[in-house]
């Protein structure tokens, strides 16, 4: 049961990490970004091509990756998602799901649908024992990543001045304009930040695993059943829904390795219909 | 519809904001039809009329959230109809919008920060405004929203004052307030205007709006149907005016 529960832990860190760019996008602009999982996709294949060009090094490859990331975030936010702003949510609906299909038909044609991963030499499989349970080098270098990132969002947003401006612009954002915001260019930061995770949770999850084109949707919907659960507008409540979906997801794979994944989708529900504003939300 | 009769005995000093014919309208429905008002160096105006005569209108004319043609609207002589919100506040024209809308996510203090983003040079700072409002700086942590109505109104002053501007728009500061708390509110005006602040206020209250006031623009159904001295004007002038019958 114990290593049940920290082998759940540590699934759940990744999926913190699928989960913390979808939490930042929405809390900040109520954006929901179908192609979320494409993209962590992407940056995982951009990883392994990094890689292969630099000689096979994992490290710098995930350290070149996070920073285009950043970039690619920012000009898709400023010059496109930006248009698809207002009270309505399906232009941004329909135009992310457009990017999902491009994404994944993309990598499809110029990188077949073979998986991929991302060599570590051996840190993959590096483990140690702790009592009865192997508990592996990466799984837990990756909970201890997003453990930082929460912490580190957490702070952006409660004590820096762009966190304060993303709260405002979220609030209320013709009066953070009528106090010299310029709301487009605040969104397109805070998808700056939200596609370097994306891009770090990639990756991670090409080192760990392996990465195919066709990845996507599923990312998508572990981190989605992670905000959901954890409640919408707190990272901390995001990393402890992903926790609990690691969790649950790992208790199921005990039972039957085919009822993870559907464990996790029947407690998600279950939070749907019993509390569906999650175990953390932040009332506004 | 006869011109509105302007009852200036004296010119007004010299405008701060000017507007020639300002019209506006949200989609199908027009709300001003040609607006001329004047707000001159340190005077603090008041813009009075019935509930939809077009003040808020107006004020978010000023500001930017309404779009207008831009030679319609000048501030010191610059043309600034129909400019971004956060242009206009870089220009000194901050607004103590109607209802506070305070962000509730932030705290007192990190409204009051919000109000700074603009950075002007200028005497209003955190000190300062806990100076003037002594309760905010015991209340400084806490939510904005979680603060009674005549707070609340303090810091969406304070917050507009954050940004030094040199025009300061009030939109309906005694809307849902104590009469005892609006007199509060009120006091702290003459500090605010003795920085050499310029001051438009919008009231419903006519008798507030004439005395804090040096002029009183009064508007119905988007047009203005009186202006004048606020110590020259009669009841029954305003009465007309305000209600047209």
């Amino acid at each position: 049961m114990l290593d049940t529960l920290i082998q759940g832990l540590l699934l759940g860190g990744l999926y913190a990490l699928f989960a913390l760019g979808l939490s930042l996008m929405f809390g900040v602009m109520r954006l929901t970004n179908i192609a979320h999982g494409d993209f962590i996709v992407l940056a995982g294949f951009a990883g392994v091509l990094v890689a292969g060009a630099l000689g096979g090094q994992a490290w710098p490859a995930a350290l070149l990756v996070i920073p285009i990331a950043f970039g690619l975030g920012w000009l898709l936010q400023r010059h496109l998602l930006n248009r698809t702003y207002g009270r309505d949510p399906l232009p941004s609906l329909v135009v992310t799901f457009g990017l999902s299909i491009v994404v994944q038909n993309a990598l499809l044609e110029f990188l077949s649908a073979d998986p991929r991963s991302l060599p570590t030499g051996g840190l993959s499989t590096a483990s140690f024992a702790l009592g009865q349970t192997q508990v592996g080098v990466l799984p837990l270098a990756i909970f201890c990543v997003a453990l930082g990132c929460t912490a580190a969002l957490q702070w952006l947003f409660a004590r820096t001045a762009v966190g304060r401006a993303f709260r405002a612009v979220s609030d209320d954002r013709s009066i953070a304009e009528l106090m010299g915001l310029d709301s487009m260019r605040v969104y397109a930061l805070a998808t700056a930040v939200a596609f370097a995770l994306i891009a770090l949770a990639g990756v991670l999850q090409a080192m760990r695993t392996t990465v195919a084109p066709t990845d996507g949707p599923q990312l998508l919907i572990y981190a989605f059943e992670a905000v959901i659960i954890g409640g919408m507008g707190s990272f901390w409540g995001t990393l402890i829904g992903a926790l609990v979906l690691g969790v649950v997801q790992q208790i199921g794979f005990r039972f039957d390795p085919g009822w993870g994944i559907w464990f996790g989708h029947l407690v998600f529900l279950a939070m749907l219909v019993v509390r569906p504003q999650g175990l953390f939300p932040k009332t506004r | 519809m006869a011109a509105a009769p302007n009852l200036q005995e004296r010119p007004a000093p010299a405008a701060v904001i000017a507007t020639h014919g300002l019209t506006a309208s949200y989609g199908d429905a027009q709300a001003l039809f040609g607006i001329d008002f004047q707000l001159g160096e340190n005077e603090v105006v008041a813009i009075i009329g019935a509930n939809g005569a077009g003040k808020s209108t107006f004020l978010k004319c000023l500001t930017g959230l309404v779009p207008a043609r831009r030679e319609s609207i000048e501030l010191h002589g610059e043309r600034i109809g129909g400019l971004a919100p956060n242009a206009i506040v870089k220009r000194g024209v901050a607004m103590v919008p109607e209802g506070r809308r305070l962000f509730p996510s932030l705290s007192v203090e990190e409204n009051l920060l919000m109000g700074a983003f603009a950075r002007r040079p200028g005497p209003w700072s955190l000190e300062r405004l806990y100076a003037l409002f002594p309760i905010l700086k015991e209340k400084r942590h806490h939510p904005g929203t979680a603060l009674s109505g005549g707070q609340q109104q303090m810091v969406a002053i304070g917050r507009a004052l954050m940004s030094n501007p040199q025009v300061l728009l009030c939109d309906e500061l005694s809307l849902g307030l104590a009469p005892i708390v609006i007199k509060e509110i009120y006091d702290a005006l003459p500090a605010i205007v003795a920085e050499g602040m310029s001051v438009v206020v919008v009231e419903q209250d006519v008798a507030v709006a004439q005395r804090v006031s040096s002029r009183v623009y009064c508007f119905q159904e988007g047009r203005v149907s009186l202006v004048g001295p606020s110590d020259a004007l009669s009841r029954e002038q305003i009465s007309l005016a305000y209600f047209g019958v």
